[in-house]
Parts: structure tokens; C-alpha cells; sequence
């Protein structure tokens, strides 16, 4: 029995043998389920970006107003403007990624496999944090990473902070208002979105594959890298997508831990947007960063071969 | 060494930790410097233990105004984006119909667009159409970025539902209104449960599409993110602490009468 034939949801009509054909009505259903949430996104989502392709060719002032006149030489100006801010992006939201991966593997692979009982309480703490407003965690890392304080300290007494000032990670004993500190903030906002989807595919894994690779005489770093970690890819994929795609639009990390050697795409746009007033060029820059982030999703889901995940 | 060799056979669980101990770092910091007492206006190193800000979490000028509007709109936005994201998901699961690929692609775009991208591009149409910014433009985004993750949670949820239970509900005599309320709803439930609360926590937190559609209407998150140059009161971490203790209990009554309930149904 196909599923079409099982209308469970709305109120359509009276209970009627389900194999008499459907009527019209009944074939409506699901169009008028779908309608007003569609129409929502369509007028809220979909037509704001026709808008805002209209205007990054527009040209004018505010005074004068705006006009579309295919000025298409504002993306170009844009670019050549901007683009530290957009490698910037990339490479911090990159690297958080990166080591949100890094970090996140070993604590959903221990929710998954290792937590037992204590399970719900750790999955409790890794979702909880959500609940205080992350601009407040951001701020919280601010005191964290204050010069003079215990990071800090210890990092300078490790000699860690020579070693990254040299890469230009951080500058004169300090974190604070350096790259370091806007990729530490990324990796801790957007490690969430990492874990749960990690987790997520983990724990669909069959403990008794794991039994049957000792069987056959794997070692756990081999079962690790021939069973567990190919299982977990579509967790692996769309946790990156989760933690890059947000991430490299962010600007609240770079404002709140940064210096203005730090800023991200984020923040010219929004400054462009809202302080600025330059429409076209914000406009643009939105669509740049767009269409370098969708390219990037599309090329990164086809090599991993998980198509079926979106 | 016996130790060396605890050390590497725990690799996993400690690094696991390493990483919850990083994630819940900045929850501690925000609670201890919830009783402090600073001097001036920056909240940034530890003075003197103090009750003050519990208190009076409200001392601040519009703190909690921010608040209450940030929750008014968080309840609107998690009770439009419910009903709407649980039909669409209903419709995408039970119904096979033409442009199904088309609309999945429209659900799935807002989770896969930096946020910068639509709110940008949502302020453009607000301006285009001489919109007033405020409470509603506020509110009119919040349902647009919540839909497509409560669509989501809700989808997998009916999903993994077995048809034939409505199906015997209907052999059983039950009309479709009984079979959705007796029979379809309550195994949906859980999956709407979690779409609504993550609207709820999306929509209370934002900060990038509001920051660009509210005007001069400020949230709890434009609260404190103005604030943060100003100089951060005691007060925000009081408010942090205290959403997490809140979203804490909510969650661990929540496994509790899960628990319970597993439990009875075993006996």
C-alpha cells in the first residue's frame, strides 16, 4: 500500500473505504498544507533575494534615490575592496571548522559509545549552553582570554604564545583582538551544530560491527578508520556544513574578540548595510558571499558523495 | 607507566571531556561573574563577591524590556513557525505531488545561507516596500528562519512513523479528525516538541537578521550586544545564568517523566 493513499492528517471528509479513488479534494491536501508556509518563504525568503540582486546593480544616492542601471561594475569594485575580508572569512571559518571537527569527534563519539548511563546528562550539557545567549558566552571569552589572565598566562609560560605571535596568530603576549581569539569564539559558537548531527550518525552505528573488526583482528585505530569514521560521514558532512556555512557569514565573533585587522565579510556588510547606507555594494558583497559559499557546499556534498543528504 | 597506559586507553573519553569542559567554560564564567561587584562600568575581572545584580535583575534601564520583548517575539515566532513548518512536513513525509524536489530545495536554502545573506537581502525588500521596521518586520523574519529547521525535526519524526498504526486505526472504526488526534498527533508529538524548541531557542537568540530588520526596536541580544560597548552590567550574566539553570531543569524534568514513563510502560 502506497503512501499516497493513506491521508491521515487534515480534516478532509468523512471516513471513506480507502480504496475508492481519491477525489479532487483529497488530492488538494497536501497543496493546502503546504501553502501558506511556502507562500511564507517564497515572499520572505526567495523574492528578498530577487530584491537584493536588483540592488547591487543599482546606482544613486539615498538623497536621490536609487536606480537599476546593470552597474555591474560595483561587484568588481566590491571585490577588489573587500577581498582580505573575504579570504579572512573563509580561512577563519575554515579553520574553526576544522577544529570544531577535531574536537567534537571524540565527544560525540563518547555520548555515542562510551557515556552509558551518564548519556543524557552529557548530551543535557552539550545542548544547554544554547539556552544562555551566545552574545554572552562570546562576551564570557572575553574574560577568559583577557590579558593577564590564567590563558593567557599559561599560554605565555608554555612559550605557545611565541610560537603563534611568529605564525601571526597573536600579537605581544596577548589573545584578545587576534585571530586566535576570533577563531576560538567561532569554534566554541558553532561547536553545537558540529556534535549534534556527529552524534546524530554515530549512534546509528551498530555496536556489533565494531565486535565483529576485533574478530577479525582489527585494531581500534584500524576499526576506527575502516568501519566507524566511513559510517559517520554523513555526520562528518553536514556538521561541516553546519559549522562553515554559518560561520563565514558571522560577523559577532570577529566585532566582540576582534581587532579591526580581524574583520570578517560579516561585518563590512553589515556596517555598508546599516551604517554605511551604500546599498548596491552591501548588496553585492551579500551575493558574492552567497554564491562563493553555495559553490562551495555544492563542489564539497558532490566530492563526498553524500548527494542524498540534502 | 601505568598511567601512560590509562591515559591512552581513555584517549577518547578524555579528549570528549576536554571538549564539554571547553564548551561549558564560558556557562561557569558567565555564572561567577554573576556575583560580582566591579568597579566602573566593565565586568571583566573579579572584584568582590556580591548578591547585588540577583537582587535587582531589572536595575538596568530597559534590560528587561528587551527581554520581554525578546520572549513575546520568541512565542509568536515558535508558535507560527510550528504550525506552518508541521504542515509543510506532514505534506513533504505523507504525499507524493509534483515540485516535491523543488520545495525541499526551498526548505533546505535557509539553513544553507550565511545569515548576513538573508538578512541583508530581507531588510532590501522591507526598504523596497517602505516597510516600518519594528516588532513585526522582527517577527515576519524570525518565522521565515525557524520554518525550515522545524520542518526538519518535525520530518524526521513522522518519518520514522509506522503507517499501519493509522491504518489499524482506521480499520478500527476511527474517523480521519480521531485519527489524527488519538493516533497521529501524539506519536508526532516529540518531533514537534523539538521543532518548537529549537524555534524558540533560535528566535530568542538571534542576533545577525534581527540586528539588520528591527530598526530602532531593541531584543535581549541587541540589548546586549549594544551594551558590550558600553560596558557589560552584572545584570546580562545574572539573566545568562539564569536562562541556563531554567533550560537545565526544563530538560532533566523533561528525561525525568520520559524515564518514568518508560518505566511504567515496562511494568
Amino acid at each position: 500500500m502506497s503512501l499516497t493513499e493513506a491521508p491521515p492528517a487534515p480534516p478532509t471528509g468523512p471516513g471513506e473505504p480507502k480504496l475508492r479513488k481519491p477525489s479532487t479534494r483529497k488530492r488538494l491536501v497536501p497543496y493546502w498544507l503546504l501553502l501558506p508556509g511556502i507562500l511564507w518563504l517564497v515572499v520572505f525568503f526567495a523574492l528578498p533575494l530577487v530584491y537584493q540582486a536588483s540592488t547591487s546593480v543599482q546606482t544613486g544616492s539615498l538623497e536621490k534615490g536609487f536606480e537599476v542601471t546593470w552597474h555591474v561594475q560595483t561587484y568588481a569594485d566590491a571585490l577588489r575592496d573587500y577581498y582580505p575580508q573575504f579570504i579572512r572569512s573563509l580561512l577563519y571559518a575554515g579553520t574553526a571548522t576544522v577544529l570544531c571537527l577535531l574536537l567534537g569527534y571524540p565527544l560525540a563519539y563518547l555520548i555515542a559509545f562510551k557515556a552509558g548511563r551518564w548519556r543524557n546528562l552529557v548530551l543535557v550539557l552539550v545542548i544547554a549552553p544554547f539556552f544562555t545567549s551566545f552574545l554572552i558566552r562570546t562576551l564570557a571569552w572575553k574574560t577568559i582570554l583577557a590579558d593577564g589572565g590564567a590563558v593567557v598566562d599559561v599560554l605565555g609560560t608554555l612559550h605557545v604564545l611565541d610560537v603563534t605571535s611568529w605564525l601571526g596568530w597573536t600579537e605581544n603576549n596577548r589573545v584578545l583582538a587576534t585571530p586566535m581569539a576570533v577563531v576560538c569564539g567561532l569554534t566554541y559558537n558553532f561547536l553545537p551544530f558540529m556534535i549534534l548531527p556527529l552524534y546524530t550518525s554515530l549512534e546509528r552505528i551498530d555496536g556489533r560491527l565494531h565486535e565483529a573488526a576485533g574478530d577479525l583482528y582489527a585494531t581500534p585505530a584500524t576499526t576506527f578508520r575502516k568501519v566507524t569514521f566511513p559510517l559517520s560521514m554523513p555526520g562528518v558532512v553536514s556538521g561541516t556544513l553546519l559549522t562553515f556555512i554559518p560561520a563565514s557569514g558571522d560577523y559577532v565573533n570577529a566585532e566582540l574578540l576582534g581587532s579591526t585587522d580581524t574583520k570578517m565579510v560579516g561585518s563590512v556588510i553589515q556596517s555598508q548595510f546599516l551604517r554605511v547606507l551604500d546599498y548596491p555594494t552591501a548588496a553585492a558583497l551579500s551575493f558574492i558571499l552567497m554564491a562563493v559559499v553555495l559553490l562551495m557546499v555544492t563542489v564539497y556534498i558532490r566530492r563526498s558523495g553524500t548527494e542524498d543528504l540534502v | 607507566m601505568p598511567v601512560l597506559r590509562w591515559i591512552r586507553r581513555n584517549l577518547v573519553v578524555l579528549a570528549g571531556l576536554l571538549t564539554l569542559a571547553y564548551m561549558i567554560l564560558p556557562n561557569a564564567v558567565v555564572m561567577v561573574f554573576s556575583f560580582n561587584k566591579p568597579k566602573g562600568r566593565f565586568n571583566y575581572a573579579w572584584r568582590q563577591f556580591s548578591l547585588d545584580a540577583w537582587k535587582d535583575p531589572c536595575g538596568v534601564a530597559d534590560l528587561c524590556g528587551s527581554l520581554s520583548l525578546s520572549l513575546q517575539i520568541a512565542f509568536w515566532a515558535t508558535l507560527g513557525a510550528t504550525a506552518l513548518g508541521t504542515m509543510i512536513a506532514f505534506a513533504l513525509v505523507r504525499y507524493r505531488f509534483r515540485a516535491r524536489g523543488t520545495i525541499n530545495s526551498l526548505i533546505f536554502l535557509p539553513m544553507a545561507m550565511p545569515e548576513v545573506v538573508m538578512a541583508a537581502s530581507l531588510l532590501t525588500l522591507f526598504l523596497n516596500m517602505g516597510a516600518q521596521l519594528g516588532f513585526w518586520t522582527i517577527l515576519i523574519a524570525h518565522i521565515m528562519f525557524c520554518l525550515s529547521f522545524v520542518v526538519t525535526a518535525v520530518k524526521a519524526r513522522v518519518m520514522s512513523m509506522d503507517p499501519r498504526l493509522e491504518e489499524a486505526a482506521r480499520d478500527l472504526y476511527a474517523g480521519p479528525v480521531q485519527t489524527f488526534v488519538r493516533v497521529t498527533l501524539p506519536i508526532a508529538a516529540p518531533g514537534i516538541a523539538a521543532g518548537a524548541l529549537l524555534a524558540f531557542a533560535l528566535s530568542f537568540d538571534d542576533f545577525i537578521i534581527t540586528n539588520f530588520n528591527a530598526g530602532s526596536t531593541v531584543t535581549f541580544p541587541m540589548f546586549v550586544w549594544g551594551s558590550a560597548q558600553r560596558g557589560t552590567p552584572v545584570q546580562i550574566n545574572v539573566i545568562g545564568t539564569a536562562m541556563f539553570v531554567i533550560a537545565v531543569a526544563v530538560v532533566l524534568a523533561g528525561q525525568l517523566m520520559a524515564n518514568r514513563r518508560k518505566s511504567n510502560a515496562g511494568k
